[in-house]
């Protein structure tokens, strides 16, 4: 700690240095430096904070101030709700379980997420539910094939289209918009580039866009009714070659959308496929100009992907018993209403949705519901057992999206390039195949 | 206190903290680079690296971006020292508005000229607005890959030229001037006294300057980001990429040695380059 002596010492160097202001500044500076030195040493522990929820859902900056103020408020304790981009989600995680204490309570992710975390992760059958009924498929899926549930499901939510009520007039004849065919898309996205003077279509392409459930959720099991095992196969060239083709009436802005919202709004885009939550703003700012609409059908029928979020809890959670009343608090229906408002992802229990819900939750509801009520419906799921190598399965087919669209490669060449990518990924996971790829003993294999 | 010892003593704590905050890591990744998870040593990493389709790009454009912009900065910030070293009055003002961009880091600088060539950007207002253009042109789509790299080029040279500068006109201060009154004497032109004076007496100072430079420049990551998203990889770029997407740290490490080593090898050779004899020294 500096001592009078050493201050008056500086000061008479500083004088002589660079005159009187440059002393007042260190007088200043040393008389801050003990403050802060004092207030360091004076606090010796951190203030409680509460529960923490450290979340990769509901990450986006309102969706995590509705999450703190609307969802949250209601639980009995404090709960310090963190959202986070998802590699920093893991690392941190990972790092707190290998440290063998942390201070997360409470985790969201997505069923994907937890599926190589089973053995890091509290059986939560003990969670006691009150009178809420949750969905007995999803459940089946929290236990991840085992006996204990290792997470609670907690919200869920897809993929649907969005078109300006505008771009209606110009569908093909005889087309039914809730009932579209992929030809029938290309055909009406071109019409509308004709008509309008520029490309309608939109698609998330951006940095942080999921284009990438579009290729694997959509694309894949509409056209091959897989999504790793046929990954080169004469059915996935159609397909991109479909898309390739839709791709030059699609806006160009594209590459740098991140979630379609703002393009609809601001009509650079008239029809668009996105996440549910990603279209909300769109249908609650203008829900008199916008319908939502199910993902479009090809050959193999109309591939769609349901994603479902869950909440666990590490082995490493400081205070086991507040984290399941968290828990708890999450699946009843009050809080399942609240939740939905707050991210557009909906309910994975029974709750009667009240009529003031916002527009993007009954727009989304019904197309939702048309798309995996119909008949040729064909769900792929979110990939299964990949833990860490999520991105690397992603990038595989990012990487073909920019190489075959965007770079003009030859598609075939690059269908067998990233086919062995596709490969290593899966032997590395040991991942056997889900849904639509029939299930397999070992890794899922790539044709 | 012996005074024989102080200096060693003063220089502990910044020891410490090299050691702590940079070998120390430094060595984690090193061996990241080349041992599994298991601790066997292997150069699949490297090979998975090497094998990748954006390696071959991220490399060139990389070296492109580093050939295009830190000439110019040079020649910009040799320029620059050279005005402001003559200016008589307003000098000091000169150089900090000049050096503002310095203050800036480098993704606001990226946010910046996003603003600007953005598909609702500024410069999209004002062309519109003068006439020139009927419809918003995509400048920074994946179709004008030229214009992003030139975007990107233009966003460095006005980040981080000052860097340059600041060494540069402290170097020209420390030249005597009665080498230039000497050349004076001799009838030697401007030019003659700033290609037969200034340049080789600057060298010391030029050598730290594109030593420097060149090192961050192979760094140059938020300002591609910001600009170019994926439409333009870099070494950088693939670093993060691997670490925070592909969640496979082995190979983002070895990316990051892949810099390093091209980082060494160009220190080396400005060092060899622009050495200056012991005797020719100031």
């Amino acid at each position: 700690m500096a001592t009078r002596r050493q201050i008056q010492q500086a000061n008479g160097v500083a004088e002589i240095l660079q005159g009187s202001f440059m002393k007042s500044v260190i007088q200043k500076s040393s008389a801050l430096s003990l403050v802060l030195a004092a207030s360091f040493l004076g606090t010796g522990s951190v203030q409680a904070e509460g529960v923490l929820f450290w979340s990769k859902q509901a990450n986006p900056p309102e969706e995590q101030q509705a999450m703190r103020e609307n969802v949250l408020s209601g639980f009995e304790g404090e709960v310090d709700f963190q959202g986070s981009e998802p590699g920093p989600w893991l690392t941190r995680l990972q790092a707190e379980i290998k440290a063998g204490s942390g201070k997360i309570a409470v985790l969201g992710g997505l069923h994907g997420d937890f599926t190589t975390m089973g053995d890091d992760l509290v059986d939560l059958s003990s969670v006691d539910l009150g009178d809420s009924e949750m969905n007995g498929t999803f459940m089946e899926l929290g236990k991840l094939g085992g006996g204990e549930l290792k997470y609670m499901p907690w919200m869920q939510a897809t993929y649907v289209m969005a078109a300006n009520k505008k771009a209606l007039e110009h569908l093909p004849e005889g087309a039914d918009v809730m009932a579209l065919s992929y030809d029938e898309l290309i055909a009406w996205s071109k019409a509308l580039a004709e008509k309008t003077g520029s490309p309608k279509f939109g698609f998330p392409a951006g940095p942080k866009g999921l284009k990438h459930r579009f290729f694997q959720g959509y694309l894949y099991p509409s056209y091959t009714n897989s999504m790793v095992t046929k990954f080169r196969s004469a059915e996935a060239e159609t397909a991109w070659n479909a898309f390739k083709d839709l791709w030059t009436v699609t806006n160009p802005g594209s590459t740098g959308y991140d979630n379609m919202s703002e393009p609809l709004l601001s009509e650079e885009v008239w029809v668009a496929f996105d996440h549910t939550a990603r279209l909300a703003n769109a249908f609650n700012e203008r829900p008199e100009d916008f319908i939502a609409f199910p993902a479009a059908a090809g050959p193999a029928g109309r591939g769609f992907m349901p994603v479902i979020a869950g909440i666990a809890i590490p082995s490493t959670a400081p205070d086991m018993d507040a984290a399941k009343a968290l828990v708890a608090y999450l699946t009843n229906p009050a809080t399942q209403i609240e939740t939905l408002k707050a991210t557009s992802f909906f309910p994975v229990v029974d709750v009667e949705l009240p009529d003031d819900m916002p527009p993007a939750v009954k727009l989304s509801g019904a197309a939702i519901a048309a798309m995996s009520g119909s008949d040729d419906a064909n769900p792929g799921l979110l990939p299964v057992g990949l833990g860490k190598l999520g991105g690397q399965f992603n990038a595989v087919y990012v990487d073909a999206f920019e190489r075959i669209v965007l770079g003009g490669e030859d598609v075939k060449a690059v269908l067998d390039e990233q086919a062995e990518a596709l490969k290593a990924v899966m032997e590395e996971a040991g991942a056997p195949c889900w849904a639509p790829d029939p299930a397999s003993d070992g890794p899922c294999p790539v044709e | 206190m012996n005074p024989r010892t102080l200096p060693y003593l003063l220089l502990l704590p910044a020891t410490f903290f090299l050691v702590a905050f940079f070998l120390y890591p430094f060595f984690l990744v090193a061996w990241q680079a080349f041992a599994t998870d298991e601790g066997v040593l292997t150069s699949k990493y490297f090979v998975k690296m090497y094998k990748h389709w954006k390696f071959d790009k991220a490399l060139t454009n990389t070296f492109l971006l580093v050939l295009a912009v830190v000439p110019v900065q040079l020649a910009l910030s040799l320029l620059m020292a050279t005005m402001v070293s003559k200016m008589q009055k307003g000098r000091d003002m000169i150089l900090y508005i000049w050096t503002i961009p310095l203050g800036i880091s480098d993704l606001a600088a990226g946010l910046i000229w996003l603003a600007i060539f953005e598909q609702t950007g500024f410069l999209n207002s004002f062309l519109f607005n003068i006439g020139a253009i009927d419809s918003q042109i995509t400048f920074l789509g994946y179709q004008n890959k030229t214009v992003i790299f030139l975007a990107v080029m233009i966003a460095e040279v006005w980040r981080a030229t000052a860097i340059m500068l600041v060494i540069l006109v402290a170097g020209i201060g420390l030249i005597p001037k009665e080498y230039y009154e000497a050349a004076e004497v001799f009838g030697a032109s401007r030019w003659k006294q700033f290609t037969r004076v200034t340049l080789p007496l600057l060298k010391p100072s030029l050598q730290t300057a594109l030593i420097l430079r060149v090192i961050l420049a192979f760094e140059v990551f938020a300002v591609v980001v910001a600009l170019g998203g994926t439409n333009l990889p870099i070494l950088m770029g693939e670093i993060y990429k691997w670490q925070f997407e592909l969640q496979d740290s082995h190979v983002a490490a070895a990316y990051a040695l892949v810099i390093l080593a091209i980082s060494i090898a160009f220190t080396l050779f400005f060092m060899w380059l622009l050495r200056t004899p012991r005797e020719a020294q100031l």
